[in-house]
């Protein structure tokens, strides 16, 4: 074949659940195995926090949906010679295919390379996959594919029930689950069927294993399998969702290579060529086995392959899509031996899911077929109990290992194994600690014994550090099996001591640290070479682990390095961001003649590949951790402000331990991060913020609000229930959330604020060098103040804000970069009614927003502040937010879909999971693309409208005359259809569920498709009156139905789409604005 | 937590490597060697390649799935690759106390103390493996907290083939079927072809790959004369040590040629077929030993993942010219396997028949099958 020499590339669009930060990491590989062979790439990405959309990736990046109508017009334009479609998830899986199927690629002559699209077609077609399968007699789950609810339910009654249902064509088991009767199947398959023509409804293997293989094939037909990995959990809980270790640990010699060898039979018999993985449900007591499915593209799993094995699948599956075989590259890591190989690992990799359902008012909490998770972490180690506890610390939510955490209020252990939940690691300690039997455990989870036996051994470590009641008496064996275990100190710390230690924490883990300092129980850093040991790496590809008594790599302590920490698991609020400033930060670091190491431990990330750095620590960002390394590693210094709050939240302890912190100082950042020190410097600066007071008990709550009136922010810092952050607007949702799901008390204040209504979010993103501003850039939110600042549409330059109050805003900005003498990057967050701003927030770190308006300014403020931090004096860019011709639009990405049950309504608490960036000649054109990015459609038929408060009706109306204006029909609830009548405007009424007899009912109308937006605003932010509403949001949410609920964005939405035909968007690359 | 004794692993470079025991608590002695596979301790344990070494498993985590059942006769098993444990010990970076699997009917810790092996955790195995790959395999031993001390003991300077092999022939006509005595043995099932194995030290999974496509198996000594007996092919098979030592089979393997008929060889029968085609072997500094061995068809794009077990190479330089290499490895570019230009004779010196590790060079034993026919 003859190599193309121009590649269109499409990415994955933004991070949802079940497409993350994986696909930037395969894309970016992607992109990089291309450069090397000297192709010219386009990249279709609206994704623009991502590493793969910087600068030096792809040669011309547009920032525009990846969906076929604009890829098309890409296409179009640019005339690319090839196509890779593999390393966008199944957003640029479903595209390429539509795209093919139109005939746009055969019209355009461009190859699809890699994996023929028949061969992704045979293995995304249920019926496809199951008769290709048949031809080499492999055995598949007996499924049928079915198109209405009718036959799904003759199919279910004649395979017998307990059936598992999923959608084809659909991302991350999206729409799929099990179903035990008729009326589950019922209600679950009209929901697969709103998202998929064809639903699948096949026999449930509950209870057997499931692994899973990732296999490369080169056009030659050369196979390899570079991993497998069995998953913790038994079938039936989505892989996503699932811990899972790799290698296999229980599977025999005779089970490994059955399976391995299935593998390559099938991926030669569907003709991949590049990259694939093959799940297999696996009898658990005999060699029987049903391949569940083929993914025929990079994966999160192959993400987390490259990472546990230290193999780049995407940048292998990249060169062989042009045509290399595999036999012509060189494997990586040894830069000696063949990339023609399959990795040995001499360590354990587990990986683990993180959940934010939290954060979400009526998620249902069981973990099932469909992934519901918004990350995950991976860790490593030398056996299995130490990779599962630290892994256990890396999730991040206040869990310290498997054993010495708090107590989980579970009230039926038995249930609660049957019935897994996000917690149901936890729910195994503590039944451990009830005194449940590995085998009872195994019954009611079908968990592996293996793998109960390992966490029962860590329970019985812990037990047997109970009986001593100082560190001094702990035997060295004891200490030293602890710490291989994976205890951390404070885990030793809190067995030894029990509740004296939540006391005087601090000391009494110092103490424990010192003791086995001194008793030498250190631990060591060993690499990842691909080989275990077989021949030497050439990279460092790092962890630590106390299983080990030899470090592999040597420290010459010469303080030339420094050390960036990342941002850990991808969770809602802190995500790809993060991982964009980190590897900036690493290469200005390394630019600048530093060698650069890395500390984080996300498999999606780009930060975590090994190449992107001097050294890779993938490894826990804990106090203890961190000062493990540093104290080997013996830095120039740290930076901590470009991983979000985890690093930052360390900087005073690191501080404490005579860390050399880049930048602002511990203080500073204390300063900032403090409530009361914050309030008192802005007081000292005369700069307003919005009323606050932190209180211990109602009385005192009711004489704030008493002088500040309703509604207002309530902050409890212990948290029953449900959201964290509410906003109450009058006495009795104040009581309500005050009893019900919070605690005020003493011990537990609660932080209450004015809360401002109608009034503009202002960001300020700038980079200070000591206390002086360097380079700044303020936006704003399209929405009023009360979205999440994570959720809000943000506008770069900002398009409506008065002159005076961007003056004011820098002038504040400039005093508070001084008084806390700012050096690195930071964000400030106000709110602007009139001409008056309040400061809400500020972070002495990058946030979220840096690299979006990095791209539009095309000034990049990471490098910016990595210089200032590494004692760099750096001059103001020359060009200003002024000065751009063009706009900016971030929009978030929601996942309402997958979290069954929650309410998809936007407030104060983060519910986004991802977003999008997108660029026009005018507000209206950016508006209209980014939001296309993020799923919406623009609707042909219908719109359904529930305006809310009369404030939001008013607001509403002039979108309203627009739609009636392009001829989209109105349906409206009672209170708004008066409204809109009144002010001339047709609309149909349409009733609640609360009055079934009335026709028509508003919930038929979305259940037969006559509706394709709806816009629903709540009257208020309480979850009550909210039933009739919620109803109508979670049903779009659960049709796919695009749904708005702020009346300032969909106003915005619609404006744009009945203002500027798609036709007239503009396809311009990042380069041409 | 488990109480377990002390004990340590001495190299005779004085490299100590303190560690615990899980298995017999008996002094041993032999060349510590590494393996990198991830699974397949118990086929390696009793695979007679790995006579008088002591195993290093680079995966950290040994005994998980414990040990199949010890199914079958002394001269077949079904699970186990001979019929006994040839490792002198076995040492890994942690035990799995409890193991799971359907198929194990015990703990491999019950298995080693039944067979009075040591098995060692807590060791920095990958700082051992490190030790040997940059120093080569050594000899090493190991002693027990209060026990015995043991001499070094290096198992090349004995012919480890004699020790492996079997004393008399037997003739296998099918899996089911019990071995019968060579002298007892009527003439071939009708449309049998018939195999003679020289057994080197003979891994079981050849005798069962070979049955398994329908010839008749006569497994004979390492130094038994194949050339009085009448055979339509000769195979030969894997074994440990030096290859120097069987300069008895060499000579008759050479002989055999004569008769044009397809003759090959796994393992030690490459490196025995290589000297009979005039070649020379040589150590390797610390060997392959694993289940992810890159190797090549000389000559082609194919590639194919392998399981290895040797200390010993073929020098393809020194090959007669009438011979070619058959399959260079991809990592190190050593000799992989031989063949004559012309004739039917050929051998791999990775382990087709797997058991452990991947089986995607299987086919081989199909193409020696069609050999026979030719």
């Amino acid at each position: 074949m003859t190599k193309p020499s121009k590649v269109l590339l499409l990415g994955s669009g933004a991070l949802k659940i079940g497409e993350a930060g994986e696909f930037d990491y395969s894309g970016a590989q992607a992109l990089k195995a291309l450069r090397e062979e000297g192709v010219n790439t386009i990249l279709v990405n609206p994704n623009i926090a991502t590493v793969q959309t910087s600068e030096g990736m792809a040669d011309k990046v547009y920032f525009l949906p990846v969906t076929p109508y604009f890829v098309e017009r890409v296409i179009e334009k640019e005339r690319p010679d090839g196509i890779l479609l593999a390393f966008g998830g199944q957003t640029a899986l479903n595209c390429g295919v539509d795209l093919w199927r139109n005939g746009v690629l055969e019209k355009y002559g461009v190859e699809v390379l890699g994996t023929p699209v028949q061969a992704i077609m045979d293995t995304e077609d249920r019926e496809l996959f199951v008769e290709k399968l048949n031809e080499i007699d492999v055995k598949t789950i007996s499924s049928e594919a079915v198109e209405s609810v009718d036959s799904a339910l003759r199919v279910a009654n004649h395979l017998g029930y307990p059936v598992i249902v999923r959608a084809a064509y659909a991302l991350g088991g999206l729409g799929s689950g099990f179903c035990d009767n008729d009326a589950e199947l019922r209600s679950l398959v009209e929901k697969a069927l709103s998202f998929s023509p064809q639903v699948l409804v096949e026999k449930s293997l509950k209870g057997w294993k499931e692994v899973e293989y990732e296999v490369v094939r080169d056009r030659y037909d050369n196979c390899i399998t570079v991993c497998n990995m069995e998953n913790f959990d038994p079938l039936g809980i989505h892989t996503g969702e699932s811990i899972v270790v790799a290698p296999s640990q229980t599977l025999s010699n005779d089970d490994y290579h059955y399976l391995r060898s299935l593998a390559i039979k099938i991926i030669r018999h569907i003709g991949i060529v590049g990259e694939c993985n093959v799940q297999y449900a696996y009898d658990p007591s005999s060699m029987d086995y049903r391949v569940i499915e083929v993914n025929a593209r990079l994966s999160r799993s192959s993400a987390l392959a490259s990472k546990a094995t230290g193999y780049p699948l995407a940048f292998v599956a990249a060169k062989l899509a042009l045509g290399a075989g595999l036999f012509e590259l060189k494997n990586n890591v040894t830069q000696c031996t063949s990339a023609f190989f399959e990795p040995a690992l001499d360590y354990v990799v587990v990986k683990i899911p993180r959940w934010d359902l939290g954060k979400f008012n009526g998620v249902d909490r069981h973990i099932g077929s469909s992934m519901k998770s918004v990350g995950e972490v991976m860790a490593i180690g030398r056996t299995f109990e130490e990779a599962i506890q630290k892994g256990l610390r890396m999730i991040g939510q206040g869990m310290h290992g498997f054993v010495e955490n708090r107590d989980i209020n579970i009230t039926d252990v038995e249930a609660a194994l049957k019935q897994p939940t996000d917690r149901r690691i936890f729910v195994i300690a503590k039944a451990l600690a009830d005194g449940y039997s590995v085998d009872r455990i195994h019954e009611l989870t079908k968990i592996d014994r293996w793998f109960l036996y390992k966490l029962r051994s860590i329970m019985a470590t812990a037990g047997e550090l109970a009986k001593y009641g100082s560190i001094e008496d702990v035997p060295y064996d004891l200490l030293k099996i602890a710490k291989q275990q994976g205890f951390s100190d404070f885990q030793i710390g809190r067995s030894l001591y029990k509740q004296a230690f939540s006391v005087d924490t601090d000391a009494l883990m110092a103490s424990v640290r010192s003791r086995r300092k001194e008793l030498g129980i250190v631990p060591v850093v060993k690499q990842i070479d691909t080989l275990a040991a077989e021949y030497p790496a050439a990279t460092n590809y790092l962890y630590l682990t106390y299983n080990g008594s030899e470090n592999d790599v040597e420290y010459i302590g010469d303080h030339r390095s420094v050390v960036v920490l990342g941002s850990g698991a991808y969770r809602i609020g802190s995500s790809v961001e993060f991982d964009w400033c980190s590897v900036n930060a690493l290469q200005t670091a390394r630019r600048e003649g530093w060698r650069s190491v890395m500390i984080n431990y996300n498999p999606e990330t780009v930060s975590t590949d090994y190449d992107i750095c001097d050294r890779l620590y993938f490894d826990e960002l804990t106090y203890e951790r961190v000062m493990d390394i540093l104290e080997m590693e013996n830095p120039h210094g740290v930076i901590l402000s470009v991983g979000g709050q985890i690093p930052n939240n360390l900087a005073t302890r690191l501080d404490g331990a005579g860390v050399n912190i880049l930048g602002t100082s511990a203080q500073s950042i204390d300063r900032a991060e403090d409530r009361n020190k914050f309030s008192a410097m802005l007081d000292s600066l005369g700069i307003d913020q919005p009323r606050w007071r932190e209180l211990t008990d109602f009385a005192g709550i009711e004489d704030f609000v008493d002088e500040v009136g309703y509604p207002v922010l309530v902050r409890p810092s212990y948290v029953l229930s449900g959201a964290a952050m509410n906003v109450c607007s009058n006495p009795d949702e104040l009581r309500r959330f005050l009893t019900l799901a919070a605690n005020v008390s003493k011990k537990h204040p609660v932080v209450v604020s004015e809360f401002i209504q109608y009034a503009k979010e202002i960001e300020m993103d700038a980079v200070a060098e000591h206390g002086e501003i360097k380079a700044y850039a303020i936006s704003e939110h399209i929405e009023f103040a009360g979205v999440h600042s994570g959720d809000a549409t943000i506008q770069f330059p900002p398009q409506k804000l008065y002159v005076e109050t961007m003056r004011r805003i820098k002038k504040v900005s400039n005093a508070i970069a001084k008084a806390l003498d700012i050096s690195g990057p930071f964000n400030i967050q106000f709110l602007a009614k009139n001409n008056d701003i309040k400061v809400i927030e500020c972070n002495l770190r990058a946030s979220r927003s840096f690299p979006f308006v990095s791209k539009v300014l095309k000034i990049n403020f990471i490098d910016l502040a990595t210089r200032v931090m590494l004692g760099q004096h750096v001059d103001k860019p020359a060009k200003s937010a002024f000065d751009l011709d063009y706009v900016g639009i971030k929009a978030s990405q929601f996942s309402f879909s997958r979290l069954g049950g929650a309410d998809p309504v936007l407030g104060v608490d983060m519910a986004s999971t991802g977003e999008v960036g997108c660029l026009g000649d005018d507000t209206d054109a950016a508006i209209l693309t980014s939001l296309l990015a993020v799923g919406l459609r623009v609707p042909k038929k219908a719109v359904l409208m529930s305006n809310g408060s009369s404030r939001q009706k008013t607001d509403m109306l002039e979108a309203a005359h627009l739609l009636h204006r392009s001829g989209l029909t109105i349906y409206a609830t009672a209170g708004t259809c008066a409204f809109l009548n009144e002010n001339g405007i047709p609309a149909v009424r349409v009733y609640t569920p609360d009055t079934p007899e009335l026709q028509p009912q508003v919930l038929d109308l979305l259940h037969n498709r006559q509706v394709d937006l709806v816009v629903n605003m709540p009257k208020n932010f309480t979850g009550h009156e909210l039933s009739n509403g919620r109803k109508i949001r979670r049903v779009a949410v659960d049709l796919n139905i695009p749904l708005i609920t702020n009346s300032r964005l969909a106003s915005a939405f619609i404006r744009a789409f009945t203002t500027i035909p798609l036709s007239e968007i503009e396809i311009k690359s990042w380069e041409e604005y | 937590m488990q109480a377990s004794k002390k004990a340590v692993l001495t190299l005779e470079d004085g490299t100590t490597y303190a560690g615990r025991s899980f298995g017999y608590e008996g002094p041993a002695a032999g060349e510590v060697v590494f393996n990198t596979a991830m699974t397949g301790y118990p086929e390696s344990l009793t695979d007679p390649s790995y006579e008088g070494q002591i195993l290093v498993t680079t995966f950290p985590q040994l005994g998980n799935y414990g040990v199949p059942p010890t199914l079958g006769d002394d001269d077949l098993k079904t699970y186990l690759e001979g019929s006994r444990i040839h490792c002198r010990a076995i040492i890994a970076q942690d035990y799995a106390f409890y193991f799971s699997h359907w198929l194990a009917d015990k703990s491999l810790a019950e298995w080693l103390k039944q067979e009075k092996i040591p098995g060692l955790y807590d060791i920095d195995t990958r700082a051992l493996t490190k030790h040997l790959r940059n120093h080569g395999s050594m000899l090493g031993k190991i002693t027990f907290e209060d026990g015995d001390d043991i001499d070094f003991y290096d198992p090349n300077a004995y012919n480890l083939i004699a020790m492996t092999s079997i004393g008399e022939p037997l003739v296998y006509d099918g899996i089911g079927c019990r071995p019968v005595p060579l002298a007892q043995a009527g003439p071939a099932p009708k449309g049998l072809k018939t195999v003679v194995l020289v057994d080197c030290g003979i891994k079981h999974n050849i005798i069962r790959c070979l049955l398994h496509r329908g010839v008749r198996v006569v497994r004979v000594p390492w130094d038994f004369d194949f050339n009085t007996l009448e055979w339509d092919g000769l195979f030969i098979s894997n074994g440990p040590g030096n290859p120097d030592f069987a300069t008895t089979t060499v000579d008759n393997i050479r002989r055999a040629m004569e008769r044009r008929k397809p003759i090959c060889g796994i393992c030690m029968g490459n490196q025995l077929l290589a000297k009979a085609a005039g070649g020379r072997t040589y150590k390797l500094k610390y060997g392959h030993r694993s289940h992810n061995q890159p190797v090549r068809l000389v000559g082609s794009n194919r590639c194919f993942i392998t399981s290895q077990n040797h200390g010993f190479a073929v020098d393809t330089e020194s090959l007669g010219p009438d011979w070619e290499a058959l399959f260079v490895n991809m990592n190190d570019g050593t000799n992989e396997g031989v063949r004559h230009k012309t004739l039917p004779f050929w051998s791999a010196q990775f382990h087709p028949e797997a058991s452990s590790g991947p089986r995607d060079t299987e086919f081989l034993f199909d193409e020696f099958i069609k050999d026979l026919s030719k």
